[in-house]
């Protein structure tokens, strides 16, 4: 199948692929999929103090539309605050990346990350007290 | 030489061949691989099942390209008879394509009843008489649209409604391996639920056709793996012929008009020539409405058509005494019995059948060579008869 | 070098121009219909089909009246399974009277196995033979496999997947000895390892232009005669093909199947050896430079122009379109636009993550070094590429077993 401009696009030139410190406080993991479904992805987002997105990365093994889906979202995450991230919706993905029915998971993929990385962030600040 | 027997075959269009080149070439690819080069060969295949869905005003994913109307028969029939487990009526015409009609032997073994329906002397259905034999179990109707002998052409409208009007759930499959690119045709208007063809009957390349379903139709595929055609046909796709198929299906949709002028006229010419030349030859069918422009089936007394084909094909002119499937053989042909011709009459049978590169000229030497053998083959016989 | 470089010679060929050429004449010029027995534009048709099927039946080692045209290895493959399957279930007398069961591995290709699949549900029962870890079915199964219902065993010469040869000569022996039929799906065989129908006690073989230099849409089933085996035809009608086959015989296509026949025979010993040379260049630019890669299916029993080779840590669809500029596949083309990993890699039992990283290179008649270079460096590239993008890569660096993970399938 052809691949949609905007996949190209992001699955040559990813946006923010690396990683985090994750044992950070300040830093929010989500890793999701499974390598024998053929799709793994880890998000990482660093929240400052005003509870802000201030850096996003991600790792993506998958294919060009997971690996697009997770560049994508980490461009939208920065600036915006955990509950606005928590908006982010993997239609909108789907939509932006114009993703064909078979390719819709890896959307869903990239919504499930941001959703696990922010419980992970909240999860870690709350065991801090 | 003189080839005048396109209801067996035709040359490709040299412009057809020249667009599928490209395919037997760099565009080689397999159209299942996800990479360019298939990718190159999904858009040959795409683009053919575009055009012929165009000549037959259908949407795309009505068609299911085969390897030629043979295989297309048989995945119209035996795909709904396996559907319905072999029980159950098949209605069809006396005058269909021997192919189908052996076919219909086979449903027959398997246990289901068919009906032959006759015609009358012009080689005419009356819808009618479909009408009248359908049954309770009948379960597909199968009425070919041109013959292949005469070109008489069934009102598959009529049939086709009152088959449905009969019951909805009948379906009507026919057989256009000859009408196709001839003779405009509009799938919807037609009403039947299945069509076969044949591109090499239309200026396409031999070894591809296509069956035209009806979106709701089910039918149990007759090959099995790989799930190609949306499942109805397994099978790497033919992409150079199906390409070819589409050019020709749009050759076709853009001379149809003109072309079955041109012919038309030719087989007035040709027709009234030997007419005039021979007072007691018949041209079968010549009283139907509708008559393909480019087929002409002779009957002369007394002659024997074998014969006048050998001696025609010595002077350089291809022509044929039956169907191209069943040539070679000496029984008479059943299409002109089934129209009430006598068996000896029926075997004096010379079919001409013209087609894109026939010309006035091929006519004429037609025309001329013919009188002069019926003259000749007379005079070897007339002492005889007169002793 | 033509771009991107072709290297998917399993999902089918590119055409010979000698092949192309040998056809050119016979679409506008030599038009005949070979049935056609009243002119000589018949005349000639029928002999070059003729011709085409002397071809065939050599390179087979065959007679040519044991060979059938079809649309390709597609239909060869059904027109064998059901045809012998229903004929001999219903119309064999005897001995052979009412058998209903076969017998076929699980990594054959999906024309067989969906042929198979359909006939189960006519009744018939059908043992799927697992296969060994190198991908070769064991002699042994397939002997313990044969009952006194069993009809037919179908093996494939060759695999589209992972391109290893099975034992056929020991196949055909047990068959024969057990009285069960043999039939062979040769598609990727064919013109690539030596065939004998006699030799290897083949009652039933498919073959496909295509994948042979050939054109795509026409194929051939070898159908033996003595002794004789009967089939039901799947297309009925003209009578063509001694009945076996009814249909118009496409000319063009038949002349290129044979002469793709015809130049395979006579150049195949050179072109193993050459192309064996490329692959064998190809896997040692690849291991020598990436660590983590595995080949799938035995390497001693293959064909010379095929290797499939799982990258570790990077997904085979990225990294197919990291590469774009070279043409291969992951998984068979038949069934990659799914997501399903290979199912011929899992019989091999190689764990799903593992079939997610797969990739099929297949080399043949117009592959070259320079090519072979190319696809190294490039497949190298993008590996590196990709692995930096991995999570699962960053976790092996790590030390992480990802098997002692629990993943949450999705």
């Amino acid at each position: 199948m052809a691949y949609n401009e905007r996949v190209l696009d992001h699955y040559e030139n990813p946006r923010n692929v690396g990683s985090l410190d994750k044992n950070d406080p300040q830093v929010g993991t989500g890793m999701v999929g499974a390598p024998a479904c053929g799709d793994v992805m880890k998000l990482q987002i660093r929240v400052d103090d005003q509870g802000v997105i201030s850096e996003a990365k991600f790792k993506t093994f998958g294919c060009g539309s997971a690996i697009a889906s997770s560049s994508l979202v980490t461009e939208w995450l920065k600036g915006k605050s955990l509950d606005e991230a928590l908006l982010i919706k993997n239609q909108q993905v789907a939509e932006e990346l114009a993703l064909p029915p078979v390719k819709i998971h890896c959307s869903v993929l990239a919504e499930d990350a941001i959703k696990t990385a922010v419980a992970d962030y909240r999860q870690k600040q709350k065991s801090m007290g | 030489m003189v080839y005048l027997d396109h209801n067996a075959t035709s040359p490709v269009l040299p412009q057809v061949l020249e667009g599928m080149l490209p395919f037997f070439a760099e565009q080689a690819g397999n159209p299942s691989s996800v990479h360019r080069s298939g990718r190159g060969a999904r858009q040959g295949v795409d683009e053919g099942r575009r055009r012929l869905a165009a000549l037959l005003a259908v949407h795309e994913s009505q068609i299911v390209f085969t390897s030629g109307g043979t295989e297309a028969n048989n995945l119209a029939l035996m795909g709904c008879a396996a559907r319905r487990r072999f029980q159950g009526h098949v209605v069809i015409s006396a005058v269909e394509h021997a192919s189908l009609l052996k076919l219909c032997e086979r449903l027959n073994r398997c246990g289901m009843a068919v009906t032959q329906v006759g015609v009358d002397d012009q080689g005419r259905l009356s819808p009618e008489a479909v009408q009248a034999v359908l049954r309770q179990d009948t379960v597909l109707v199968s009425i070919l649209h041109a013959n292949n002998e005469t070109g008489v052409i069934q009102p598959l409208e009529e049939i086709a409604q009152l088959c449905h009007h009969h019951s909805p759930a009948i379906p009507v499959h026919t057989d256009a391996v000859q009408s196709v690119g001839k003779v405009p045709i509009c799938f919807g208007r037609l009403g039947v639920d299945m069509l076969s063809l044949s591109a090499h009957k239309f200026g396409g390349p031999k070894g591809v056709g296509a069956l035209v379903v009806e979106h709701a139709l089910g039918l149990e595929p007759l090959l099995l793996g790989g799930g190609q055609e949306r499942g109805r046909r397994a099978g790497t796709e033919n992409v150079p012929s199906i390409v070819g198929c589409g050019l020709a299906a749009q050759w076709a949709q853009e001379t149809l008009a003109e072309e079955g002028r041109r012919l038309r006229h030719l087989q007035q010419t040709l027709e009234g020539r030997i007419q005039t030349a021979i007072p007691d030859s018949v041209i079968l069918g010549q009283q139907a409405e509708t008559r393909l422009a480019n087929t002409s089936a002779i009957l002369v007394p007394g002659i024997h058509g074998e014969t006048v084909v050998m001696n025609l094909d010595l002077e350089g002119i291809a022509v044929s005494s039956g169907s191209a499937c069943s040539s070679g053989r000496s029984q008479p042909s059943h299409v002109p019995v089934a129209m009430g011709v006598s068996a000896e009459l029926a075997t004096s049978m010379v079919r001409v059948s013209l087609g894109w590169n026939s010309t006035a000229v091929d006519v004429d030497r037609f025309v001329v060579s013919f009188v002069s053998v019926i003259k000749r083959l007379r005079q070897l016989s007339a002492p005889a008869t007169q002793a | 070098m033509k771009h991107p470089v072709y290297m998917d010679y399993q999902g089918t060929t590119p055409m010979d121009p000698r092949v192309l050429e040998a056809m050119l004449p016979w679409f506008v010029e030599k038009f005949g219909n070979p049935a056609s027995r009243s002119h000589a534009y018949g005349w000639e048709a029928e002999q070059a089909v003729e011709e085409a099927r002397e071809q065939v039946a050599r390179i087979l080692g065959a007679d040519s009246r044991e060979i059938v045209f079809t649309s390709g290895a597609t239909e060869s493959d059904n027109l064998a399974i059901q045809g012998a399957a229903r004929f001999y279930r219903r119309e064999a007398s005897g001995a052979d009277k009412g058998r209903h069961h076969l017998i076929t591995p699980v990594t054959e290709h999906k024309a067989v196995l969906d042929t198979c699949r359909h006939l189960e549900a006519e009744g018939f029962t059908v043992t799927y033979l697992p296969v060994q870890k190198n991908g070769l079915v064991e002699l042994e199964a397939l002997e313990a496999a044969i009952t006194d219902e069993t009809l037919l065993v179908s093996i494939m010469a060759a695999n589209n997947e992972i391109g290893v040869v099975q034992p056929l000569m020991e196949i055909g022996r047990l068959c024969r000895k057990k009285k069960v039929l043999f039939h062979c799906d040769a598609a990727q065989g064919v013109g690539k390892i030596p065939l004998d129908v006699e030799a290897m006690q083949i009652d039933l073989l498919s073959l496909s232009g295509h994948k042979i230099y050939g054109p795509k849409g026409v194929g051939a089933l070898y159908v033996r005669r003595r002794p004789r085996v009967r089939l039901k035809p799947l297309f009925h009608g003209g009578g063509h093909e001694r009945g076996m086959r009814s249909g118009t015989l496409p000319t063009p296509l038949l002349v290129g199947l044979g002469k793709a026949c015809a130049l395979a025979m006579e150049e195949m010993e050179e072109e193993n050896r050459r192309v064996l040379g490329l692959r064998e260049q190809l896997v040692q630019g690849i291991l020598s430079q990436l660590t983590h890669v595995e080949v799938n299916g035995d390497l001693q029993h293959r064909l010379p122009g095929n290797v499939n080779i799982s990258f570790g840590y990077v997904e085979g669809e990225s990294l197919m379109m990291a590469i774009k500029e070279v043409a291969v596949s992951s998984g068979s083309a038949c069934t990659s636009a799914s997501l399903e990993p290979s199912y011929v890699l899992r019989a091999l039992g190689v764990s799903e993550a593992q079939a997610h990283t797969s990739i099929r290179f297949g080399l043949g008649r117009f592959t070259t070094q320079e090519e072979v270079n190319f696809v190294v460096q490039t497949v190298v590239q993008a590996v590196n590429r990709l692995r930096e993008m991995s999570p699962l890569w960053e976790m092996a660096q790590d030390g992480v077993d990802i098997n002692s993970i629990q993943w949450d399938a999705h």
